[in-house]
Order: structure tokens, then sequence, then C-alpha cells
């Protein structure tokens, strides 16, 4: 307990960032993820094969090397400066929207055939039926792995503490600075976690599966 | 599927389709372009900055370094199969002393991020006087631990979306409890569940390169390593993009084997059924 309250202020604004990068690649992955699963189901070929292309050589990368590649990599490139907290969301984004993007995708396939094709008899045109008719039910249907998405996300954001942003994994650095005991700082850490995950997360996603359950 | 949301286009679709692809290839071309222009301004295709790639020594030790990351993957991934086989039995089991820790431990390391249990294998347990923690061993407990309950819920899952019936016949033929888990449910799952197996086990690969972040010398800290080498011009892009190849590489031969597993597997079962046709 010592060890947490010595050092409220390092975990305190440790979580914080954790939290500003969760929530910011939680909202660019979701829209980007929904473009790309819209891309894949899309009439044009060469839509779908970019998105298809985009997916595969993402999902297939560790998370690891992609943040390396933002962090370390980019800047070597010449372009305008963007900070290593602006690199973690850029990393995170394009890494989660692929797992967005299936799960969305799975989620068109649930919806009922018979729904795509009354919305094409009263004539909606590709764009209308996929975002006034079929999306919006697919949504619903993916709340669980999309919360499972969104739960992994939230993890994953440790991974930036290896590359200069200080969130929730860098409190160990830190900790070892101070000379603090690191076996009780690091349980607390993952604590934290196990809170976050099992006390907030999935009960709000219980609570939002019940709410948008569709009668079928 | 897909096709269900768009007729088959007719005149005027097809010249808005071809439009649509065009506007797609420029998009994606431009992308790429730009991204191989930086890299040809910033001198990322220098000789200076790729020289090093052609040492024997370098490529040797690249060799050395995929083996690290593969024996890696290879213990943590027969790891993960069986303890998460063995919670999956756990939760499944009668008595209460073994199903709710069974349930806690899958809950909780699923909670926590990989990365936090790596860091409290090497850094936390040698701070409390455990000896003897390498990064590998770190590297591969936290795999073991993590993906080991995540295909726990996998394998509970395959096993109870079996039909009852599976399990009544097996007791009714005489097998004891453990035997008809052992010999009629789990094969079952698994072919059920492989899908979704296999997606993990490529998860367990990419993830072996969290061991970058602490010390385990394996692909991605080898690439840091030759990226911070200044008489060779620093080539830190150069060493990413290799690294990158080796990757998706890996994670693609790996999923080949496992559609290649699973299409025997499943053409075994189509057989088994036919049989079953023909004799009823």
């Amino acid at each position: 307990m010592n060890v947490l309250i010595d050092n409220s202020g390092l975990f305190v604004t440790g979580f914080k960032n954790t939290g500003i990068l969760f929530v910011i690649s939680a909202f660019f992955a979701l829209i980007l993820g929904t473009v790309v699963a819209g891309m894949r189901v899309s009439p044009a070929p060469a839509m779908r094969a970019a998105g298809t292309l985009y997916v595969n050589a993402v999902r297939n990368t560790p998370l690891t090397l992609i943040l390396a590649f933002f962090a370390l990599g980019y800047p070597k490139l010449g372009l305008p400066e963007i900070g290593f907290m602006n690199a973690a969301i850029v990393g995170l984004s394009l890494y989660t929207a692929t797992y967005v993007s299936e799960a969305i995708r799975s989620g068109i396939n649930t919806v009922a055939v018979g729904q795509s094709e009354a919305a094409r008899a009263i004539g909606l045109p590709f764009m209308q039926t996929l975002t006034l008719i079929v999306l919006p039910q697919a949504f619903r249907s993916v709340l669980p792995p999309l919360f499972s998405v969104f739960i992994a996300l939230l993890k994953n954001t440790t991974v930036a503490a290896g590359f200069s942003v200080f969130e929730a994994g860098a409190i160990r650095a830190y900790l070892s600075e101070r000379g603090e005991p690191l076996l009780p700082g690091l349980l607390w850490v993952a604590v934290i976690f196990v809170v976050l995950v099992l006390g907030i997360l999935t009960p709000l996603q219980r609570y939002l599966e019940k709410k948008w359950r569709v009668a079928r | 599927m897909s096709s269900v949301l768009f007729d088959v286009p007719g005149p005027k679709a097809r010249t808005r389709n071809v439009y649509l692809n065009v506007a797609t290839i420029i998009v994606v071309v431009g992308i790429i372009a730009f991204i191989l222009f930086r890299f040809n301004e910033s001198g990322q295709f220098t000789a200076k900055k790729w020289e090093i790639f052609t040492f024997p020594r370098v490529q040797q030790m690249f060799l050395t370094v995929i083996g690290a990351t593969l024996k890696a993957f290879a213990v943590a991934a027969v790891g993960s199969l069986v303890l998460g086989i063995l919670l999956a039995f756990g939760r499944l089991a009668d008595s209460r002393w073994v199903r709710v820790p069974c349930y806690w431990f899958t809950e909780l390391f699923r909670a926590v991020p990989l990365l936090i249990l790596m860091m409290i294998m090497y850094y936390g347990l040698p701070s409390a006087g455990v000896k003897g923690i390498t990064p590998f061993i770190a590297v591969v407990t936290g795999l073991i631990l993590y993906n080991g309950s995540v295909l726990a819920e996998v394998f509970r899952a395959g096993i109870e979306s079996l039909p009852k019936g599976q399990r009544e016949a097996g007791l009714a033929v005489g097998l004891s409890k453990g035997q008809v888990q052992r010999i009629i449910l789990l094969p079952q799952a698994v072919r059920s569940m492989l899908p979704v197996i296999i997606s993990q086990l490529v998860v367990i690969l990419k993830d072996t390169a969290l061991g970058f972040l602490i010390t385990y010398n394996e692909v991605l800290y080898y690439a840091n390593f030759l990226g911070s080498q200044g008489q060779y011009g620093s080539p830190v892009v150069p060493a990413l993009m290799v690294t990158a190849v080796i990757y998706v590489g890996l994670c693609l031969i790996l999923s080949g084997i496992a559609k290649l597993v699973e299409s025997k597997m499943s053409s075994r079962v189509k057989v088994v059924r036919t049989r079953v046709g023909v004799a009823g």
C-alpha cells in the first residue's frame, strides 16, 4: 500500500496518460475500422483489395514493431515532428483499426440477408444500404467482440511505455529510479488494470449489450 | 455474404465501379509513392545504410535471433495449449474448489496487460529475491500465463458448444468422466475451435516481440541494435523494414501451415460423416 500512496503522483499521471492514449486511439480506430470494413464489402474490387491488403499486412505485424517504426523510424524521415505521444496514438489506432474492421465485417455478415435485399428493393444505393440499414444492426451484434478489441487496446497501451511515453507501463522505470520496491509497485499496476477491465469495461459491456439487444 | 449488399452491376454501376477502382488505385499508389519518396529523400535507400546487412556475420546473427523468436514461440505455444486445456477442464470440474480458482485465474490473467506480466517476472520477482529469471523465462512464462487463460476460454466454449448427447453417450458406454473429456469432448472441441486456436497462435508469435522491451535478444531487439550503429549511418528504418518482412513472413507461414492442418482435419470429418451416411 505504501508504494501506491508514496508515489500517488506517479500512478495518477501514468494512468491519466494511459486513459488519453486509450480514448483517442479507440476513437480513431473505430472510425478507420468502420471505413475499412465498408471498403471490404464494397462493390469496387480495388477497394476490397486495398482493405484486405491493409488488414492482412498490419495484423501480421507485431504492435511493438509498429510503435517502434513511429517512435524510432518516423523521426528519421525528415517529416514534421509529432512527438512520442502522438506517434503512439497513430500506431495504436492503425493497429487496432484492423481488429475493429474484422469485428464489424463479421457483424455485417450476421445481418439477415432479407434486410439488405429489402433495402435494395426500395431503391437504396450501396452507401445508404450500408449506413442506414446494415451497419446500425451490425454494430449491435458486434458489441461483444468490439469490446474485446477495446479491452485489448487498453492493455496494449502499455507497449507505448517502451517508446518514451509516460503511461502505466512506464511507472516501473520511474519507481526503480526512485529506489522503490518494484514488485509491489508492479502488482499495483496490475491490480489497477484488473479493476479497469473487470470492474469498469466488462460491466459496461454487459449493460450496453442488454440495452441494445435486438429481438430476432 | 458481402455480395448481398449490392446488385449485379448494370451499365451505370459498372462505369461507377471503374471510377471507384481508379480512384482507389490512385490513392493507394499515392500513399505508397509518398512513403517511398520520403524514404528516398531522407536517404533510407542509400548503399551506406544497407551495407551492414551484407555482412555474413550480421546475416548469421539474424538467423540466431529468428531462432530465439521461434524458440520463445514454440515453448510458449506448447505451454499455453497445455495450460489452456488444464484450465478448461478445471473450469468444467464438478468440485467448486477447483472450478472457482480456475475461473479467477483465467479472468485475472486475461485482464493484466502481457507486458506488465513480463515486467513482474523480469523486474519484480528478482527485486523480491527470486533468482535465475532470464529474459527468456520472463517472456515465455508471461506468454503462457496470458495465452493459456485465453485458450482455456476457447476450449471451454468449444466443449460447451458440443451437443449434450456426446457426453451422455460416452458415459453410457462406461467411460469415466476424465476419459469422456479426453477422448470424446476435447478432440471435437479442438476441431471446431481450430480457427480461433490458430489465430491465438499467431498472436503468441507476434507477442514474442514484446521481449524487445525486457531485453530478450530477439529479432526486434537485434534490429534496434543495428539501427544504433552510427558508422553505418544509423540504419533504423532499413533495420525495421527487414524486421517487418521477417515477422510478416513468419506469421504468414504459420497461418499457411495452420490452414493446411485445418483443411486436412475438416476433410477427415467429412469422410467420417459420409461413411455414417452410407451406413445409415
